[in-house]
């Protein structure tokens, strides 16, 4: 499989189960909503460009916005990881590139403890601003920091749930091999 | 000049990003009031359509509860019968659906039209609901959506060819106008974003004696709302000294977590009726303007 067609399959995947699984749960707190759609974009290649990280992001996030009648607020949201995602990566990636041949970011690419730390950070940057852009109209700040951190939470635990349960071809075929 | 183009090059990651993100913004905050979102007529067809395929698998888990309401409501419905026909001349009752005027002077006011939602949230704090009937089949803004068991659900505040967007009560923003079934004191509820479960009742003042269990009906003074449908029950009751009014939480009657068959209602005379209420205060506001 392309990493193209890979990625679009994924993609509907992702948008799929958000509004059909996650959004349709029974109601678990008020400061509680599972995401996992963003995934998408932290496994996206190493290879996509900057640029394009940065349509790929933003489309996806409004096309989840058209499904949720929120137009413009995950698509700021993804937009910000999508740009951030190549400084953490490049501050987090192994530095001897010689045996360094991933297709994207994984535990095994990036070694258990700096992956965690990849998908924490651009969670709670996702989470953070897409709750500040919905406290700006309705809320107090407690509960946009309650909202933040819970929210934060049980999408991690989601996050390594995939990680465990689906398994990535992660490899690029080499000469060597 | 060249300095600029070059500075430009250099952070051209940096400048789409910026682009793209007030873009978002502007999205975000150009979705006013009147929910007009920007392309929103298309987005709602493309997911108007995969909506539906999703609610043919959806509608079979509930089947058996929707089966047991729509019951309920042939049931009461059919109790009503005999009574008409024993009222007036049955044939005339018969062609009641299709002229505006019976023969005792009774005029259609309401008229509804079945519907099937085809999505619907409670987990957000301004949660819409999708129908499968659009401007094709009549639908308009403003009008009314009641349950399958004859509870208010929301409003209609936007309309594509084929599907309709419905601002259910569990909007923060949505606010009717309601009245208590036992007192007939009017007042407006309201949901405060917490709990799909309960909305809040305000502007009821504390001499007014109220009791658990009191049951909360639309009032006759909606332009949207037909009067006399259930909102709920009051299940709290407290009282704000700064105001001197009651915060009574109540129970909604809706079942929003799994509505599926609902009614939309319109009110036939509601453009009149708006249009004599805009006239009224402009009449006034002008005679005040002139008689200063």
């Amino acid at each position: 499989m392309s990493d193209l067609l890979r990625n679009i399959l994924r993609f509907a995947f992702f948008i799929l189960i958000q509004v059909y699984v996650l959004n349709k749960i029974p109601h678990l707190h008020r400061f509680i909503t599972p995401y996992i759609y963003y995934l998408f974009i932290l496994w996206l290649p190493f290879s996509v460009s900057r640029q394009w990280l940065l349509v790929i992001g933003f489309l996806t996030g409004l096309i989840l916005d058209y499904f949720m009648m929120t137009p413009g607020l995950h698509a700021a949201a993804c937009l910000l990881i999508a740009y951030v995602r190549p400084f953490i990566i490049n501050i987090l990636a192994p530095k001897d590139t010689s045996e360094f041949n991933y297709r994207e970011p994984s535990p095994k690419a990036l070694q258990w403890t700096p992956y965690a730390v990849y998908v924490f950070i651009l969670t709670l940057l996702h989470h953070g601003y897409m709750v500040f852009l919905e406290w700006l109209s309705f809320g107090n700040f407690l509960d946009f920091l309650i909202k933040v951190i819970a929210t934060t939470g049980i999408s991690m635990l989601l996050v390594f749930t995939a990680e465990l349960l689906v398994p990535r071809k992660l490899k690029f075929r080499t000469n060597t091999a | 000049m060249r300095n600029i183009f070059l500075f430009i090059r250099r952070n051209i990651n940096f400048f789409t990003f910026l682009i793209l993100q007030v873009v978002a913004l502007w999205f975000l905050f150009s979705y006013n009031r009147f929910h007009r979102a920007k392309f929103l007529g298309i987005a709602n067809e493309m997911t108007g359509q995969i909506n539906s395929q999703y609610n043919k698998v959806e509608d079979y888990f509930t089947l058996k509860e929707e089966n047991r309401r729509v019951h309920q409501l042939n049931d009461s419905l059919l109790n009503l019968l005999p009574r008409n026909f024993l009222r007036r001349d049955s044939s005339m009752s018969l062609l009641q659906d299709s002229v505006p005027y019976d023969t005792l002077g009774n005029y259609r006011r309401y008229f509804s039209r079945p519907a099937t939602v085809v999505y619907n949230t409670v987990n957000a704090q301004k949660n819409y609901i999708q129908l499968n009937r659009g401007s094709r089949h009549g639908i308009r803004d403003n009008m009314a959506v009641i349950g399958s068991d004859g509870s208010a659900v929301g409003v209609v505040v936007n309309v594509s060819p084929n599907f309709c967007q419905v601002m259910s009560l569990l909007h923060i923003q949505h606010t009717v106008s309601v009245s208590l079934k036992r007192t007939g004191d009017l007042g407006t509820i309201e949901w405060d974003g917490k709990d799909p479960r309960y909305l809040v009742l305000k502007r009821i003042p504390k001499t007014v004696e109220i009791k658990n269990g009191d049951t909360v009906l639309t009032s006759k003074v909606s332009f949207n709302f037909p009067p006399g449908y259930m909102i709920g029950t009051v299940t709290d009751i407290k009282l704000d000294n700064t105001t001197g009014m009651y915060l009574l939480k109540v129970k909604t009657s809706a079942n929003f977590y799994n509505l599926q068959q609902v009614h939309i209602i319109e009110n036939i005379e509601r453009e009149e009726q708006v249009r004599l209420f805009e006239e009224t205060k402009k009449k006034i506001e002008e005679a005040k303007k002139i008689s200063r």
